[in-house]
Parts: structure tokens; C-alpha cells; sequence
């Protein structure tokens, strides 16, 4: 099944590569003779069907690939009627047939109507090396790569054959390395001399990941001698550069998680550590911001398709404004009355967090709501042995992005030495001539607003729905304490600290476990440091 | 000595008129559901006594919440854990009572630990097929973490919101490890089906009357130790320590020793509140850890008055009473009007329902008086 879709895929990928190659009028002749070709193969005997085999491994031709391989898998089969060949698939009430050229699909038939073409031991192996040829020799460098990783997955020794002669004509380097490191590992099967073995090894340890760490082990286990013990010193270092790798891993994901937790937690920097005001409802600005990203995608979506990519730049703005506008209501409403009351602050909040998530629910439903990636999010690259996925780079760049122009905002803006007085002392800014009231209800919505970026990076990777910003707020108040209050700088250590730790404990304790750990751990923490990481000093904060 | 104190200080009117009330209604509940036939105009029904008996297990923690946020200033967005690992305790108890009667008719094993394909109990099962052993459970598992919790936080001074989010954090750390099938509580399903109770039948209706005066008796009992703690020499320190700790601690008292006492004992109250509980609904699971319980709880209190005893059972019977209503009727609706009483309460009503009495009891006293009227000092 496995390799049947595997040659499906491979179809799809070659039915897109050819037509560009040839004229429409040519295709449609050699069409037609690859058809007649692949049919004869229900004429005859074994030995009829190994030439017919030889004849279309001849022709060079790729798109017969998944005739051949479906031959086989035994499923290649030809209607009793008119002995016309067809890939099938068990389904229910007989077999789905597949057109063996192009893999469109052929409707169903019942099971007699059918007759399998049979194989035996002598076709396979002329099936195995036709295939060999035609896909190392394939015109098209993705599919000699995939062919080359494929012989090096099973190290048929038949092949060997087959990849000697592709590495003589290969001029690509990546498709020509993947072709030595099959060979090694082909090599290390048969009973080659002890010197190809060696090198072979040597091939293995570059390579240097699981697929390659199994294969030396194997050869370890029959080796004898010399080669045993290079191939045990071999796999020794093959499982140390894998462990590097592995906790290379973790850091990233630990750093993606402590990302998220950042974006969730810097709204909060602002409102809980420099303001002081402890905002349950937090968590629901993330959640509107999300939201917003979700009505921008629906606008474009019906009416404007072609700025889909677009999405998350123009909500971005739009999210800071309208978490930003839900949070100076907040403030000017509630928490202006609240001021000097934390507990109370607390308890309002929470209050005005269960109305905001019901509002969403009624508005939008209690369901999630889909929420699209943009082009530049999705897809992936590979450093080493590491995967990374462009969604988690662009939160961890877009988290960055946000702190320090928060930080820049803070520190070089009028806005940020008027927020920066109040707090440290706000009678003596009032009597400055500062507004103490206009500058709690910008703070807070600034505060508001940056949750609601979050939001929008946060519907990237998470569930957009009511209870979206829950599952953050206890996240982002640990951050926050965990890294000292009113300290920006603690914040990102904080949430990078935390993320790596969970993801670092993740693999020993599993993923809640390790969660429930990390929780303990900071309740132990704010023990031994009440005022957190990077602690304010002096005696303002001690009343 | 306390006691005799009490009897004569302590018990003033409205203690006397509430625990009289609370024994009026529980008595007149069970006897319409037991004495009267279905079907008569007086019956009420074995629904309603559960719903009370529910309840009363919610006015004894909100009483206990009063009484380490009212008297001690410790505002414990935490308690809902203490109710649930009293409310495991309990359950636990009722598992082991199953028998051979469960689904897959195992005589020791709890039907999903057969499910689990577990072998044998683990350590921390046995002896809760003995009562008083979950019993003392009940009492010892959250007074022992309440204590443990509060030996760190008071010792290293964290207090005030510091406190309020590691609270959070305990029941939310907790509520994940529950979540967990591997944790040996039942994962995510909980603790259910449970059949009998010190031998008599959880789905009976005398049984479910007793349990609604055992509710009742408790919350009394809880009652009278939070009002004489509070009133003795020992509470005076407490409010002291609520208002002013530092003071408190220069005039020579230990803060953290009066804080970690009460809030042991309050802990170990949530933990009765929540073994009564769990007979009653019929389960225990770990969404009972959520920290949004814990808030609910706190509201009950500033509902009913902060600090007043009396107005946290009040407040907590007038709250669910009003989300049994609200979600009968208008179930989206629950929500908003829950997060606006959390908004309106703060803003307009600070002192509660009781505190909202007492001014309006002292304005009426300082009209005739015509003399000030002495003001309680707000405390946070």
C-alpha cells in the first residue's frame, strides 16, 4: 500500500513534469504507444512478459513506472474483456481500477471481470532492476533523488547494478551524493571486499542519521574483525552526532514554545508589570486578535482572493487596534475604578473574561474556526539533521519583532517616559503636567493591543476558538512572574527559560507530566524569589 | 475555655439565627421528601434534595474561602483543589465499595484500572475500602499539601497577588496530572458509579436525605469553628495580619504561623465540602481542579460579603441557585450574567450582600443617632 502511494505520488509529480516537455500532438502518439506497450503485458507467458518488461524499461520512459511497480506489488490486473491493463485497489464490492498512465481513476468492477497478472521470482527481479534504471536514470533530478533514497531504504543488492551505471552519468551533486551513500549501504549488504566496506562505513557516518545508525548496526552485528570494530566505533559516533542533534531539536522547539509563550506574555509585561493591573480578560484579547485574523481572511477570502497572502499583514494592525479599543473601554470602565485593588481587579476581570468568551461563542460559535496559513508560512527547510518549519521561524522572528519594538516604544517614545513616570511615581507626574488618567487607559490598551497581535501569530498554530485565550492565561502570568515584574528583558528570558525547560523535560516525564513539572518548578521559584528572575530593586516595590 | 467564650460572645444573632435557619430548612426538606407520597403537593423531590445538599457542600467552601481570604487577607484562587482531593478521597472510598458489582465485576480493581489492563492496586489505594480511613483522607491529603504549600509561600513571604497566581497554578498543575490515565484517579473519566455508601444504597432516597443533613451538619460544625476562631484572641491577630501584616509582624506576632494555621484548617474544610460532594453528584473528575472553579468560589464569597462568614454561604447558595435557574432556562446566558456579577460586585457592591445590610443597618443607626458612624477600614 505504502509503495503504492508512493508511486502514486511520484505519478502525480511526473504527470505535471511531462507536458511541458513534449508537443501536445507527439504526446498524445507516444500516448498511445506506452499504452499498447503496458497492455501487452497481459499477452503471454512468463517469459513473454519479462521481454515486454525489458521493451518498456527500454523505452526510457518514466510515466511507466507505476505499471511496473504496481506489477510488482501484484496489483497490476487486465479486464477479462478486451485485455486492457489497470492498477486496482481492493474497494468495496469488487476493485477500484487507476489508468495506469495517466492514474486517473477507471470505476469499478467486480472481481471476476478481472484477471491478475502473475509474477515469479525471475520478473521480479527483471521488474526490480527495469525500475531501478528507469527511475535513477529519470530525466528529472527530484526523481533520481527519490529513487536513490528508496534503494538506499532497501539495499537490494540487485540494484547495485543499476546505481553503478546512474553514478557514471550523474552530474548533480546532492542526487549523486544520495546515489554513494545507497551504494554504501547496498555495499555494506553484499559480500564486497573489506576496503569497500570501510568506505562504505565512512559514507554511513557522514550521513549520519537513524536510517544510517540501523544499517551500521546491522553490519556490526555480522561483521568480524576490523570492520567490526569500525563499524561499532562508526555507529558509536553516528549516535553521538544524533544526540547533538536531537537536543539541537529541543532547543528549537523549546524555543518555538518559549515564542509563543512571549507573544502570549508581553501584553501582560505591560498591563500586569508595569501597570500592575492583573488582567484575567488577557488571555480574550489574544483570543479577539485571533479572531480578527479570522474576519480578515473571511473579507478577503469572498471578496478580494489575491491579497490572501496578504492576510496577516493587514490583521496585524487591525488586531492591535480593536483588541487595543476592547482594552481602553476596559480600563475606562472597570479597571479605572479599580486602581490600588488588585484582588478585585483580579475578580472583575476574570468576570469581564467569562462575558468576552461568551459574546465570541454567541457571535461565532462555540466551533473552531478555520484559519488560513499564507504562502511564506507553510512548507519547511532543513539545516542538518534539524527540520524547520517556516510558521514557527516567522512567531519566533514576529515575537522578537514585537518585544523589542515594545522595549524601543517604552524607552524612546514621549508616550513610553509618560507611562514610565506614572508608574514610578504618579502624583509627581501629575503635578508634571502629565495626564495620569489618559496614560493608564493608553498603557492598557497598549497592553490590550499587543495581546491581540499575539492573537493573530497564535492563530497560526492554535485552535481559534473561545477558549483560545484560557489556555494561555496561566502560561502567560508564570512567564511574567517567573521573569520579574516589569522587566521586559526578564519576560523573554522567562518564556524562553520555560519553553525550553518543558520541552527538555518533555521526552522523560511526557508532555503533561512535563508541564505539571515546569508548574512546580516556578511555584518553587516564586518561594525562593518572590519578585521573580530579574527583580526591580528598591523599596517602591516593597509597599 | 474557647467554647465557653464563644457561647457567650460569639454566638451573636445572626450566627444564631442562621444555624437555626440552616437546621429549619434541611429538617423541613427531609421530611416532605420522606414523610409525604409523590405526588402530594408538599413532596419535594429527591432532585431538590441533592440539588440542596450540593449546595451546602458549596456554602462550607465558600465558607472556607471566606475565612482565609476574609479574616487572613490570602485571596486562594486554589481552593477548588483542596474540594477535589477531598472529593477523591471520598471517591476513591466509594470505588473500592463497588465490589465485584462493577462492569467488569473485579473484586479489588476499580473498573477502569481492569480497562488499564492494571494487574494490581497501586500503593496509594490501599485501605480506602475502610471509611474511617478515607476519613481521615479527606482531612489529611489537602491539609497535608495545604500545609506543605503554605509552610513555602509564608515562610518566603510571597503574598498578596503572587499568592492568588501560584494558588492558581497548584490547582491547574494539578488538574493536568488528574487529566492523566497513568496518574492512577481514573485519567479524564474520573471517579463514577459509584453504589453504596457505609453500606446503604448513594441512589436512595433516605441515604440522599442523610447526606444532605450530614452536608448541613458539616457546614454547621465549620461554621462554628471559623466564627469562634475568629472571634478568640487568635482572630484579632488575624485581621491584624490581614491589614496590616508588617505592623502585625513588628509588634511581635509570626504572620506566617497565624496564615499557614488558617489556612490549613480552611484547606481541610474545602476537602470535608468536597467528600460530601462527590456522594451526592455521583462523580468525581478532574474538572473539578479547573482554576475557573476556584474564582467561582471566590465569587460566592464577594457575593455574599467578604469577611462575614454568614454572607459567604449565603453568597454561595444565591450563586448556584441562580446557575441552576439561568441554565434551565437561558443556558448561554449563564455566562454573562456570572461575569457580570464578578464585575458588578467589585464595582458596586465591595463589602457583599452582608456588608451591603450592615451599612444600610449603621445608616439607619446613625440617623437616629445622629452621631458618625464608625466606618470598618477597607482591606484588600
Amino acid at each position: 500500500m505504502a509503495r503504492f502511494i508512493h508511486s502514486f505520488v511520484f505519478f502525480l509529480a511526473l504527470a505535471w513534469a511531462i507536458p511541458g516537455l513534449a508537443a501536445p500532438a507527439q504526446a498524445q502518439a507516444a500516448d498511445d504507444d506506452l499504452r499498447a506497450a503496458i497492455n501487452q503485458l497481459a499477452q503471454g507467458g512468463f517469459s513473454q512478459t519479462a521481454k515486454q518488461i525489458q521493451a518498456l524499461a527500454a523505452t526510457g520512459d518514466d510515466r511507466v513506472v507505476p505499471a511496473l511497480q504496481a506489477l510488482l506489488a501484484g496489483k497490476l490486473y487486465f479486464k477479462k474483456a478486451g485485455k486492457q491493463v489497470f492498477i486496482i485497489e481492493q474497494a468495496s464490492g469488487g476493485y477500484a481500477l487507476t489508468d495506469p498512465l495517466t492514474g486517473e481513476s477507471a470505476g469499478t468492477l467486480a472481481r471476476g471481470a478481472v484477471k491478475k497478472i502473475r509474477v515469479n521470482n525471475r520478473l521480479r527481479r527483471e521488474l526490480k532492476a527495469a525500475l531501478g534504471s528507469l527511475t535513477l536514470l529519470s530525466k528529472v533530478a527530484s526523481v533520481r533523488m527519490k529513487a536513490a533514497e528508496a534503494v538506499f531504504k532497501s539495499q537490494d543488492p540487485d540494484s547495485l547494478e543499476a546505481l553503478d551505471a546512474a553514478l557514471a552519468k550523474e552530474t548533480d551533486d546532492g542526487v549523486k551524493k544520495a546515489m554513494q551513500e545507497a551504494r554504501a549501504a547496498v555495499l555494506l549488504k553484499t559480500d564486497a571486499p573489506e576496503a569497500d566496506k570501510l568506505a562504505a562505513l565512512a559514507a554511513m557516518e557522514a550521513r549520519g542519521d537513524r536510517d544510517a545508525l540501523s544499517i551500521v548496526i546491522a553490519t556490526a552485528a555480522q561483521a568480524e574483525g576490523a570492520l567490526k570494530a569500525k563499524a561499532e566505533k562508526t555507529a558509536t559516533s553516528i549516535r553521538q552526532t544524533l544526540e547533538l542533534w536531537g537536543a539541537a531539536q529541543n532547543v528549537w522547539y523549546g524555543l518555538s514554545l518559549g515564542s509563543v509563550l512571549l507573544l502570549a506574555a508581553i501584553g501582560l509585561a505591560i498591563t500586569f508589570g508595569v501597570m500592575g493591573v492583573i488582567n484575567m480578560a488577557h488571555g480574550e484579547m489574544v483570543m479577539i486578535g485571533a479572531y480578527v485574523t479570522f474576519m480578515v481572511q473571511e473579507v478577503i477570502r469572498t471578496s478580494m482572493p489575491g491579497l490572501f497572502d496578504y492576510s496577516l499583514l493587514i490583521a496585524v494592525p487591525l488586531a492591535f487596534l480593536v483588541a487595543g479599543a476592547v482594552g481602553i473601554a476596559v480600563e475606562r470602565c472597570i479597571i479605572r475604578f479599580l486602581y490600588g485593588r488588585p484582588l478585585e481587579t483580579l475578580l472583575a476581570t476574570w468576570g469581564l473574561s467569562l462575558a468576552l468568551q461568551q459574546t465570541v461563542r454567541t457571535i461565532f460559535g462555540p466551533t473552531n474556526r478555520e484559519v488560513g496559513a499564507p504562502e511564506f508560512m507553510s512548507g519547511a527547510f532543513e539545516i542538518g539533521h534539524l527540520t524547520i518549519t517556516y510558521n514557527r521561524l516567522w512567531i519566533i522572528v514576529f515575537s522578537l519583532v514585537v518585544l523589542f519594538s515594545l522595549m524601543a516604544v517604552l524607552k524612546k517614545t514621549p508616550l513610553g517616559l509618560q507611562m514610565r513616570a506614572v508608574t514610578q511615581n504618579r502624583r509627581m507626574a501629575g503635578a508634571m503636567g502629565i495626564r495620569t488618567n489618559w496614560v493608564d487607559a493608553v498603557t492598557f490598551g497598549l497592553g490590550s493591543g499587543i495581546a491581540g497581535i499575539a492573537g493573530v501569530a497564535l492563530s497560526q498554530i492554535d485552535n481559534v476558538s473561545p477558549n483560545l485565550g484560557q489556555t494561555y492565561i496561566i502560561d502567560s502570568f508564570m512567564v511574567v512572574v517567573f521573569g520579574g515584574v516589569g522587566n521586559l528583558w526578564g519576560t523573554l528570558v522567562g518564556a524562553m527559560t520555560l519553553g525550553v525547560a518543558n520541552k527538555f523535560l518533555e521526552p522523560y516525564a511526557g508532555a503533561v507530566l512535563g508541564k505539571v513539572l515546569v508548574l512546580v518548578f516556578i511555584i518553587l521559584f516564586i518561594q525562593k524569589r518572590p519578585r521573580g528572575l530579574f527583580a526591580l530593586k528598591g523599596r517602591a516595590i516593597e509597599s | 475555655m474557647m467554647t465557653m467564650k464563644f457561647i457567650q460572645g460569639g454566638f451573636d444573632r445572626r450566627a444564631v439565627i442562621f444555624l437555626g435557619l440552616l437546621f429549619l430548612i434541611a429538617a423541613v426538606v427531609s421530611f416532605l421528601n420522606l414523610a409525604m407520597e409523590p405526588g402530594s403537593t408538599f413532596h419535594i423531590s429527591s432532585y431538590t434534595v441533592a440539588l440542596l445538599g450540593k449546595y451546602l457542600c458549596y456554602a462550607l467552601l465558600a465558607l472556607s474561602v471566606d475565612l482565609v481570604w476574609g479574616f487572613c487577607g490570602v485571596l486562594s484562587l486554589g481552593h477548588a483543589a483542596f474540594f477535589a482531593l477531598g472529593g477523591y478521597a471520598m471517591g476513591m472510598y466509594l470505588m473500592r465499595q463497588i465490589g465485584t458489582r462493577g462492569v467488569y465485576g473485579d473484586p479489588i480493581l476499580p473498573d477502569f484500572m481492569v480497562f488499564l489492563n492494571w494487574k494490581e492496586l497501586p500503593w496509594f489505594w490501599y485501605g480506602f475500602d475502610q471509611f474511617w480511613f478515607a476519613a481521615l483522607m479527606v482531612l489529611a491529603v489537602p491539609g497535608v499539601l495545604a500545609f506543605v504549600f503554605g509552610w513555602f509561600a509564608f515562610r518566603s513571604r510571597v503574598t498578596g497577588v503572587y499568592l492568588s497566581i501560584i494558588t492558581q497554578a497548584l490547582t491547574f498543575a494539578l488538574m493536568l496530572a488528574f487529566f492523566r490515565n497513568d496518574m492512577g484517579f481514573g485519567g479524564n473519566n474520573g471517579l463514577t458509579d459509584f453504589k453504596d455508601i457505609l453500606g446503604f444504597d448513594v441512589q436512595a432516597d433516605s441515604t440522599r436525605v442523610g447526606l444532605l443533613l450530614a452536608s448541613a451538619a458539616a457546614l454547621a460544625i465549620g461554621f462554628i469553628i471559623c466564627k469562634a476562631l475568629v472571634n478568640s484572641k487568635f482572630g484579632k491577630v488575624l485581621i491584624a495580619v490581614r491589614d496590616a501584616e508588617s505592623r502585625t509582624r513588628f509588634l511581635g506576632y509570626r504572620p506566617e504561623n497565624y496564615k499557614l494555621l488558617v489556612w490549613t484548617l480552611s484547606a481541610m474544610m474545602a476537602g470535608v465540602a468536597g467528600a460530601l460532594y462527590v456522594p451526592q453528584v455521583g462523580i468525581i473528575n478532574p474538572s473539578e481542579f479547573t482554576p475557573a472553579n476556584s474564582i467561582e468560589a471566590v465569587i460566592w464569597v464577594a457575593v455574599g460579603g467578604r469577611g462575614t462568614l454568614v454572607g459567604a454561604t449565603i453568597g454561595a447558595v444565591l450563586v448556584n441557585f441562580g446557575k441552576t435557574l439561568f441554565t434551565g432556562i437561558l443556558p448561554e446566558f449563564w455566562l454573562f450574567a456570572l461575569g457580570g456579577l464578578f464585575i458588578a460586585v467589585t464595582l458596586f457592591l465591595p463589602k457583599g450582600i452582608m456588608g451591603a445590610i450592615d451599612g444600610y443597618m449603621a445608616k439607619r443607626k446613625a440617623g437616629k443617632d445622629s452621631g458618625p458612624a464608625a466606618q470598618p477600614q477597607e482591606g484588600d
